[in-house]
């Protein structure tokens, strides 16, 4: 039992990752936060739900996790004005998560101190609320301009700095608004929701099958994550274990996903710091990468190969011995440019003290994924809550306390290598076997399902309610990019402005699966 | 430095023949750059917008850079303003709260401007449209590109190849061209 409260009740969940969930009381919501919290543990979502066809208001859910596993706390809301209590008290990072919550379903956090709208623009209007069942969106429609009242900074030589939605490169659209002295940045306040498309909503209009091509695209460089934890989400409502094979060739495909994003973004940095040849260098490795994935798997970005009760693609032996060759070869050729990486005057001086986080803060703020690891927060997913076929991998975890752009790119580096031995150790085991899916067809009535997996960026969590009928209801699919971009608010104070595009690129945080 | 030269000398050049152009947009390689250079001088230049996509589409945006596309080769490049840019290269849907910014960064585009919709979301509304709407509209989304500006060329895909994107790229110009002899 992962927590101990005289108020709750816990029944285990089923599933790939040892999970809890309990219905809570008002009253009891912040001493389990404290109580989670002082145990060293950390809050991971935080969504609500309209729950009139069960007859009730509404709800709020909260994800915890301690090193025992995730626990799902459900507050049942009254119909008229619902509301919780604030907890980004406890946990600094749910306070964007409940000004959303806001936003989408009209629960409010009360005695909170930020009450201010997060993802909504003005696509519709104050006080209508698209999660909730009766929205009706063409009454809703607001032609309003938006306004957001960010924090002035005010005092002499003080000027501001409005940088987005559309940034100068080929980047996805979000607003950042410096205050700087100088060069140097005194505040860094971010507004996001410009990519909001209504995922959430349109999650309750699909079926089962097509709701995992939905999770796919919910940040497109993560797509394996979010399908695996769709489909983990959807096996554990179900109560179904894939096949051995398609559990092996889950992890295969997370961990190519992780390579080409740490490929791509380690070239990246170098171009961010002058050295080209670096953003050459691994473009092209990355490209044989994702060349590989289309012609084994059929698709570059490995999009739709997981669905719910296994996956669609198989790997041949030949496929096999390409996937060695290529792994001897990235092997290799990162180690050659790593050593070039480390031995570059220029380049060091620009990673190192650049954008720092410091442990304390991290924990704080509760820094997650991989920007975590190199502040020394030690959480890995495929570590604490090794799922299958992780249990016999035994994964060592990349960490690293400088929390600067050299950490990040340190960690980066070692998890690459480390992915890179773990896909070897999966073509060893990936025994011949009993097919690829088990079809799941529908799921059973009233469940609710949580589905974590370790994405290249961090801890992605998918969390699934079906009706009475057994059909998506809810569905809240959780990027770990809303515990890490305050972070980046902090990371880039005393850093002068041209220093944040590395600053940036060494989180590279999600905008897609954040504004959903 | 010797270490970084030993690399480049052995990695050789890695870029590939452009694109075969697809029949449908009547574009040939050889009369691709003649046609660059006479509509637009020396270089097309191309200001990209995300206009509400899941990153799929910036993947393969960034791919179309590496040295084996190496679009820059073809005298086309990614420049930071729309004042700079004679295409518009947007994916979508278009997000309700990224319109009006679509539509300003369209409006700073000086003419002759040219707009590539890229990907299913960009054509047709793409996965995140219901399907009972035309053009894929939702209480967040304005569905596709040509929903909120003029569209000349429009890359289906999810997310659209390298390949193709260059192929829609070319295409775009050799609409340019047609119009302003008709």
């Amino acid at each position: 039992m992962p927590i101990k409260h005289p108020n709750l009740h816990l029944e285990p969940m089923n599933g790939a990752i040892p999970a809890w969930h309990g219905e809570i009381a008002d009253s009891d919501l912040l001493p389990i936060c404290q109580n989670v919290r002082d145990g060293g543990g950390r809050l991971v979502a935080l969504w609500g739900s309209d729950e009139h066809a069960q007859g009730n208001g509404f709800a709020l859910h909260v994800v915890l996790v301690n090193e025992t596993g995730l626990v799902c706390l459900s507050m049942a809301l009254p119909a008229e004005q619902p509301s919780h209590p604030d907890i980004s008290q406890i946990f600094p990072a749910a306070n964007r998560m409940q000004r959303t919550v806001y936003d989408l379903l009209g629960i409010y956090a009360h005695e909170g101190h930020d009450h201010r709208k997060w993802l909504r623009h003005a696509a519709w209007r104050s006080g209508s609320f698209p999660l909730r069942k009766d929205f009706d969106a063409a009454q809703s429609r607001s032609d309003d301009s938006d306004s957001y009242p960010f924090v002035q900074v005010e005092g002499q030589g003080v000027h501001e700095i409005p940088v987005g939605p559309v940034h100068a490169g080929v980047i996805e659209p979000g607003h950042f608004r410096f205050s700087i002295v100088g060069e140097k940045v005194l505040r860094l306040e971010q507004r996001f929701g410009y990519t909001h498309k209504g995922i959430e909503k349109r999650f309750e209009s699909l079926s089962l099958q097509q709701g995992a091509k939905l999770a796919g695209r919910v940040s497109g460089d993560s797509s394996v994550a979010y399908a695996w934890a769709y489909a983990m989400a959807a096996e554990s409502i179900a109560n179904v274990t894939p096949p051995d094979r398609a559990l092996w060739l889950r992890a295969l495909l997370l961990e190519r996903e992780r390579v080409a994003n740490h490929l791509g973004d380690l070239g990246y940095l170098g171009n961010d710091v002058a050295l080209s040849f670096g953003f050459v260098q691994f473009g092209i490795l990355k490209e044989q990468l994702l060349r590989n994935n289309a012609a084994l798997f059929g698709h570059r970005y490995l999009m739709d190969r997981i669905i719910p009760g296994g996956v669609t693609a198989d790997l041949s032996a030949e496929g096999k011995r390409v996937i060695e060759a290529e792994l001897a070869m990235l092997e290799r050729e990162v180690r050659l440019l790593r050593g070039i990486y480390d031995e570059h005057a220029g380049v060091q001086d620009r990673f190192i003290g650049a954008g720092r986080v410091e442990p304390k803060l991290a924990a704080q703020l509760g820094l997650c994924g991989l920007a975590g690891r190199a502040s020394a927060q030690a959480w890995d997913t495929r570590v604490q809550f090794p799922c299958a076929p992780y249990d016999k991998l035994d994964v060592q975890m990349a960490t690293y306390r400088n929390g600067d752009v050299a950490a990040r790119v340190i960690v980066r580096f070692d998890e690459l290598f480390e992915s890179l031995r773990l896909q070897r150790e999966i073509l060893v085991n990936l025994v011949q076997g009993d097919g690829l899916a088990i079809p799941l067809a529908k799921l059973p009535a009233n469940g609710l399902g949580i589905g974590m997996v370790e994405g290249w960026r961090g801890e992605v969590m998918v969390a699934i309610h079906t009706d009475a009928r057994g059909n998506l209801t809810r569905v809240h699919p959780h990027d770990p990019s809303w515990q890490n971009w305050p972070a980046l608010e902090h990371a880039a104070l005393g850093n002068i402005v041209p220093d944040f595009p590395l600053i940036n690129k060494s989180f590279n945080l999600s905008y897609s699966g954040h504004d959903l | 430095m010797y270490r970084i030269i030993k690399q480049i000398i052995k990695t050789g050049i890695k870029t590939e023949a452009s694109p075969q152009p697809d029949e449908a947009m009547r574009v040939i390689p050889q009369r691709l750059q003649q046609q660059i250079l006479e509509v637009f001088g020396r270089a097309l230049t191309i200001r990209h917008v995300d206009a509400g996509s899941c990153n799929g589409c910036e993947l393969e945006i960034h791919a179309i850079n590496n040295a084996y596309y190496n679009i820059n080769g073809l005298g086309i490049k990614f420049v930071a303003s729309p004042r700079h840019a004679d295409l518009l290269l947007v994916t979508g849907p278009v997000s309700r709260h990224m319109e009006v910014a679509l539509k300003r960064t369209y409006d700073a585009m000086p003419e002759p401007k040219l707009v590539v919709a890229v990907g299913d979301c960009g054509c047709n509304g793409g996965i995140f449209s219901p399907e009972n709407s035309l053009g894929g509209e939702s209480y967040a989304s304005c569905g596709k590109i040509a929903n909120v500006i003029p569209v000349d060329v429009a890359i289906p895909g999810c997310p659209p190849t390298p390949v193709a994107l260059m192929q829609g790229i070319l295409a775009a110009t050799s609409v340019c061209k047609k119009s302003e002899e008709t």
